[in-house]
C-alpha cells in the first residue's frame, strides 16, 4: 500500500531550494532541483542539524553546521564531516502539489 | 571593559589547570553534564532569502585569490633561491617563509569548509596543498575543526584552543615559531604513519576515517623522505628551506596574529558567538592574508557564509553583534593584557557588550 503525503504546493519551493516538513515526530527534508522533487530525511546523519537552513547546489545539499554535503538523489554523504547516508524518500509532483511517500 | 567573572561550568570549586583541555581528561565529561556539549547556541535573526544570497558559492574570487598568492610564493621563492648563499638569504628565507605558511592557515580553514571555490574538487586540491603548507594533518585537522564549530571553546572538548588557561606563556612564545608546536606535529604524522592513533584524535576522528589518516601520513612521509633526500643530494639546506617543517616555523608568526584575534581572552563555555569570539576590521591587505576570517563571529555563526560574503554577512547582522574592533591594534589592546592576565587567574575573561536587545 501506498501512502503518499502532500507536503505543500510546489510553487511553495524555490528551485534549488529545501523545506522543513514535520510529520509524525519525524522530521523531512525536501528538495526542488530542475523541476523535479526529492526527499530525504530532515536531520544531517552528523549532529542532527536541520538541512533545511542549508544550501541546495544543484542535486547537492550542503548542511548549515560543519558544511557537509548529500547528494539528494540518493541521500550519499560526500565526504567528510559527513559519513553515513541520508535515508531518502520517493516524491513526486501532482496537480502542482509535492507528494512524499514518507517512511512507514 | 574587560571584566573578571568567575566561570562555574563545573561548579564555583572548579580549579581549572592546563589538564582540562586534554579531551580525555573529564572535563569534557563535565561540559556535557552542564549541558554544553553539541547545545543550540544562539543565532542573529537572518531571513532565509537574505541567508540563500548570501551562502551563494562562487569561483572567481578564490581562483584569483589562489593564482596571487602562488605567484608570491613563487616569486619569493625564486629570491630565496638567487641569494641563497649570501647573508640576504636570511631576510628571504623569512619573507618566503612568511608567505607560503602565514595565509596557508586561512586557506586550509576555508577550502576545509568546503566555501572557499564552488567547484568541489578545488576545495579538495587547495585544502591538501594548504595542509602540507601549514603544517596540519589534512583529516585530523577536518575533524578537530568540525568539533571547534560545534563545542567553540567548550573546555575538554574543543581541540583547537589557541590560549589555554593559566596562559603559558613562553609555550605561546615558543610557538610563534612552531618549535614546540611544529616538531609535535611531525611526530604525530611519523606515528599515523605506523598505524598509531593519539588517543584525543581518536574521540573526534570516527573510526571509518582511521585508514584514511594512516594513508595521508604515508604521504607525508614519502613527501620528507624526498626533501631530505634531495638536500643531501645536492648538499644543501635550500629544499628544506623551501618545503616542509622550516617555512612553517619561519611563517607561523604571521597566523598566529591573526588568529589569536579570534578568540584570545574571551570566555570559555558560552553558548553565544557573540561572546567568545571577535569581529576586527582589518585593512585589504590584511584580509586578503587572511581571506577575511577577522569576521569571526559571522563565520561561527553561519559558517555555510564563503569568504567573500562575509563582509555583507556583518553588514546584516552587526546590530545584532557587539561592535567591532577599529583595528587590529585595538584588538590587542585588548587581548594582551587580558592573556598577561590569564596567566595568573586562569578564570579572567573579557565580557563583550552583547546588544541587550537580543535574546
Ligand atoms: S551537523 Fe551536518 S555536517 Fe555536521
Amino acid at each position: 500500500m501506498t501512502n503518499w503525503t502532500e507536503v505543500c504546493a510546489l510553487d511553495d519551493i524555490d528551485d534549488e531550494d529545501v523545506m522543513r516538513f514535520d510529520h509524525n515526530n519525524h522530521t523531512y527534508a525536501v528538495y526542488r532541483y530542475n523541476d523535479k522533487v526529492y526527499a530525504t530525511d530532515g536531520l544531517c546523519t552528523h549532529e542532527h542539524v536541520h538541512l533545511a537552513d542549508g544550501l541546495v547546489m544543484e542535486h547537492v545539499v550542503e548542511c548549515p553546521k560543519h558544511n557537509g554535503r548529500f547528494d539528494i538523489r540518493d541521500g550519499r554523504a560526500l565526504g567528510a564531516p559527513v559519513c553515513i547516508n541520508l535515508k531518502t524518500y520517493p516524491a513526486k509532483v501532482e496537480g502542482g502539489q509535492v507528494l512524499v511517500q514518507l517512511g512507514g | 571593559m574587560p571584566t573578571a567573572e568567575t566561570n562555574t561550568f563545573a561548579g564555583p570549586n572548579w580549579t581549572r589547570t592546563q589538564d582540562d583541555y586534554h579531551l580525555i581528561s573529564g572535563a569534557g565529561e563535565r561540559a556535557h553534564a552542564a549541558g554544553l556539549v553539541n547545545a543550540s547556541w544562539y543565532k542573529c535573526p537572518v531571513p532565509r532569502p537574505r541567508m540563500k544570497q548570501l551562502m551563494q558559492r562562487e569561483d572567481a574570487q578564490a581562483i584569483r585569490d589562489t593564482v596571487l598568492w602562488y605567484a608570491l610564493i613563487i616569486a619569493a621563492g625564486a629570491v630565496l633561491v638567487a641569494t641563497w648563499g649570501t647573508a640576504w638569504a636570511w631576510l628571504a628565507f623569512f619573507v618566503y617563509a612568511t608567505i607560503y605558511t602565514g595565509p596557508a592557515d586561512s586557506r586550509w580553514h576555508e577550502a576545509g569548509h568546503g566555501t572557499a571555490f564552488k567547484t568541489r574538487w578545488m576545495n579538495d586540491v587547495l585544502y591538501q596543498m594548504a595542509c602540507f603548507q601549514v603544517l596540519r594533518r589534512p583529516s585530523v585537522w577536518k575533524w578537530s575543526h568540525a568539533r571547534h564549530h560545534t563545542d567553540t571553546l567548550v573546555t575538554g572538548r574543543d581541540p583547537e584552543v589557541a590560549v589555554t588557561l593559566p596562559t603559558d606563556l613562553l609555550g605561546m612564545f615558543l610557538n610563534l615559531f612552531s618549535i614546540k608546536s611544529g616538531p609535535r606535529e611531525l611526530w604525530r604524522v611519523l606515528r599515523n604513519a605506523f598505524g598509531i592513533l593519539g588517543e584525543e584524535e581518536k574521540t573526534f576522528v570516527p573510526e571509518m576515517e582511521w585508514p584514511q589518516m594512516v594513508k595521508e601520513a604515508r604521504v607525508w612521509v614519502l613527501l620528507y623522505a624526498v626533501l631530505i633526500a634531495s638536500a643531501i643530494y645536492f648538499g644543501s639546506w635550500l629544499p628544506l628551506a623551501l618545503f616542509g617543517l622550516l617555512p612553517v616555523m619561519g611563517g607561523t608568526w604571521l597566523y598566529t596574529f591573526f588568529g589569536l584575534t579570534q578568540h584570545a581572552g574571551l570566555p570559555e563555555n558560552v553558548l553565544d558567538h557573540r561572546k567568545n569570539c571577535r569581529t576586527v576590521y582589518m585593512n585589504p591587505v590584511f584580509r586578503f592574508l587572511y581571506w577575511n576570517m577577522n569576521y569571526h563571529v559571522e563565520h561561527h555563526m553561519f559558517p555555510m557564509v564563503p569568504f567573500h560574503a562575509l563582509p555583507q554577512l556583518h553588514e546584516t547582522i552587526k546590530a545584532d553583534c557587539p561592535p567591532a574592533y577599529d583595528g587590529t591594534l585595538a584588538a590587542y589592546r585588548e587581548i594582551i593584557p587580558a592573556v598577561l592576565k590569564q596567566a595568573q587567574d586562569p578564570h579572567y575573561y573579557v565580557v563583550r557588550p552583547v546588544p541587550v536587545t537580543a535574546a
